[in-house]
């Protein structure tokens, strides 16, 4: 069984307008999304920005309400703030987030930074602490005392490891990673991603990835979801979207990932040209007529794709 | 100039150095390059390789008691270095235009758009109001702005950021520039605004045949748009060369452990690529050695250079330091990877 999983999960936000501040219309950051989570599994969330996947992000850590729809963790459905806390959820679910230097306090030692999850949830002395956020710093590669400095006395890198070592210190089973590199250099981004993936072996953790960075998250996921408008528009494994995406917005979204080969840039190009063109003429049928994306179809066993009617007929034909 | 009409930029032993206390240390450490027109000269490097503050000593946006800029920047007959202000304000904007990162910062967010893109054209050309205004238009529709009267009249905040974007390009091409500095153009937009905005400046370069220097720590988006590369590290030129070089036979150690750290598309590997330590500070960079040397220690300090000098490995294709012909990753044997650049 999965170990999370998020059933028809809906988050509108109200745009008030008018004299008397009446709700007029909602904004459906999320409308309608469904998925599972198994343990020891890194799922990832890509999408542009605006597309909501941080907003799915929050609610799964309990920090957005969700307008409808479920979290089920453990048999429970945690959207309800009195049944986090009886199962213990906010210890098991943590966030790593995107720029580290705001989410460490800078008035705050890192010691004090790396224990004040452990404070929350858990009664040590002061030595089994100190022991604790030592060994801590220890799986994210810093020496132990890096716990007596300032947030600001470390470089990008070192900060989200920092970040890494809060998220872990309460032993969680699923971590929320909302773009944790993107703000990274190339070779840093490397030594922070080699981190979450032994972290992950070692301890057993689920990450749900999000990012937009469609090559980060082909390194990191087995399983993903595509993200637009607050909807997906595929889920699939790693080989279903990189090597047979369906929809036309997948398939623009990685033909616009620059590739690494000038010697093919031409060609590159072309296609990107040419999926362009194909998208802005067809959007219309891959969306109804209130920019809504289409329900989810089952193509495969892992994968499902927001295909309008037609094309899926053309697909089963193919196939048959 | 020997080729009048072809070199646009002839940047020779460039120093910037910034006050860091009493004393001044070098961000950008001998620098010399050149800029062509109709190419793309990327500049690639992680943050704190001093590769933005090159592009600002170019533009002279340093201030004099703060930062220390020596070496010369000659645009034609002119050396931009030491330039008093008058003379430097009616290069910027007119002869070279600058992108920046974040749309939203470099705009004004109390101006109309098209009042933002005439007042360039107020400090550079004699046009009255209506031609501006025809000129502002006709821009908006250059840089792929739809129905450009609405625009005209409309804020920055109520454009998206690739919008924004484009709104800054327009500025910078307004007087149209022979030269185009674009300091990370795409980092702050999403993949697919990225494509439509590194295809604008291509088309914009081959409409007016400008010299662009492209700053970024993509290397995809090097490998997409650039014709020349110039990799910095810690201040420093490390590699120069054709985009073709760079991506196909890298050669210097730093440029070969940063393609490799990147996630590989079609390889299954489960650990990435790290490259040891960290990059220096600018008080802690060394003068007079290698600088990556630290962060490859199993290379014996023998194959390093003294003095490191560019080394040219092939036509147009110059690297530091002799530390490259020793060079192997940790993980592999060191005789094969000898072979393989000598060879």
């Amino acid at each position: 069984m999965a170990m999370i999983e998020i059933k028809n999960l809906k988050i509108h936000y109200p745009i008030r307008s008018g004299f008397f501040n009446r709700v007029t219309d909602y904004v459906y950051a999320v409308d309608g999304v469904n998925f599972d989570i198994e343990e020891g599994e890194t799922y990832g969330l890509i999408g542009e920005s605006g597309s909501g996947k941080s907003t799915i992000g929050k609610a799964v850590v309990g920090l957005e309400k969700p307008t409808s729809g479920q979290i089920i963790y453990k048999g429970v459905d945690i959207t309800k703030k009195s049944n986090r806390s009886k199962i213990h959820y906010n210890k098991d679910v943590q966030m790593i987030f995107q720029d580290s230097l705001s989410s460490l306090n800078p008035k705050k030692r890192i010691r004090d930074i790396i224990a004040e999850p452990i404070r929350n949830f858990e009664r040590m002395s002061d030595t089994e602490e100190r022991k604790r956020v030592g060994e801590l710093l220890d799986i994210v590669g810093m020496p132990a005392d890096s716990m007596y400095k300032y947030p600001f006395e470390f470089s990008g890198g070192q900060r989200q490891r920092i970040g890494i070592a809060r998220a872990v210190s309460t032993n969680p089973k699923l971590i929320v990673a909302d773009e944790p590199v993107s703000a990274l250099d190339l070779s840093v981004q490397a030594q922070v991603l080699n981190f979450m993936k032994q972290i992950q072996r070692e301890y057993n953790i689920s990450y749900l990835f999000i990012s937009h960075d469609l090559g980060v998250v082909k390194h990191m996921c087995k399983n993903m979801a595509i993200m637009t408008r607050g909807r997906f528009v595929e889920i699939g494994t790693r080989e279903d979207i990189y090597k047979d995406p369906l929809h036309i917005y997948t398939q623009r979204l990685l033909s616009a990932i620059p590739s690494m080969s000038p010697a093919t840039r031409e060609a590159d190009l072309a296609h990107r040209k040419e999926v362009e063109h194909i998208y802005r003429d067809e959007e219309s049928r891959y969306y109804n007529e209130n920019g809504r994306v289409l329900d989810l179809k089952q193509i495969s066993a892992t994968h499902q794709v927001a295909l309008p009617d037609s094309e899926l007929e053309k697909l089963k034909g193919g196939l048959a | 100039m020997d080729k009048p009409g072809d070199l646009l930029l002839d940047i020779q032993h460039l120093h910037t150095a910034f006050r860091v206390g009493d004393d001044f240390y070098d961000a950008v450490d001998d620098v010399n390059l050149t800029l062509k027109k109709d190419e793309v000269l990327a500049i690639v490097g992680e943050s704190g390789s001093g590769k933005s503050t090159l592009a600002t000593s170019i533009i002279g946006l340093h201030n004099p008691t703060n930062a220390k800029v020596t070496g010369d920047i000659l645009y034609s007959d002119l050396n931009l270095v030491g330039l008093n202000e008058p003379i430097y304000n009616r290069i910027r904007g007119n002869d070279i235009g600058m992108i920046f990162q974040d749309p939203l910062a470099a705009l004004n967010p109390l101006m109309r758009i098209g009042d933002q893109i005439a007042e360039t054209l107020v400090y550079h050309t004699k046009l009255n109001k209506e031609d501006r205004e025809k000129r502002v238009l006709e821009l908006l529709d250059q840089v792929g702005i739809p129905n450009p009267p609405r625009v005209f009249r409309q804020y920055p905040h109520e454009l998206s950021g690739g919008m924004r974007q484009r709104v800054v390009i327009a500025i910078a091409i307004a007087c149209k520039p022979p030269i185009i500095i674009a300091d990370e153009p795409t980092t702050a937009l999403d993949v697919t605004i990225q494509a439509q905005i590194l295809d604008l400046l291509k088309q914009i370069q081959k409409e007016t045949h400008s010299g662009i220097i492209l700053i970024t720590h993509d290397l995809g988006v090097v490998a997409e748009t650039a014709d020349r590369v110039a990799v910095m590290y810690a201040g420093q030129l490390v590699e120069t060369g054709s985009v073709y070089d760079i991506f196909q036979h890298p050669t210097h150690p730093y440029t070969r452990s940063l393609l490799r750290s990147m996630p590989q598309a079609d390889s299954d590997d489960d650990e990435l690529y790290v490259i040891d330590g960290v990059v220096p500070t600018l008080k802690e960079m060394q003068v007079d050695t290698c600088r990556f040397a630290k962060r490859i220690p199993w290379i014996p300090e023998e194959a390093h250079e003294a003095h490191p000098t560019m080394h040219e490995v092939g036509p147009n294709h110059f690297v530091q330091c002799t530390c490259y012909k020793h060079f192997h990753f940790r993980d592999e044997p060191e005789s094969t990877l000898t072979a393989q650049t000598e060879g």
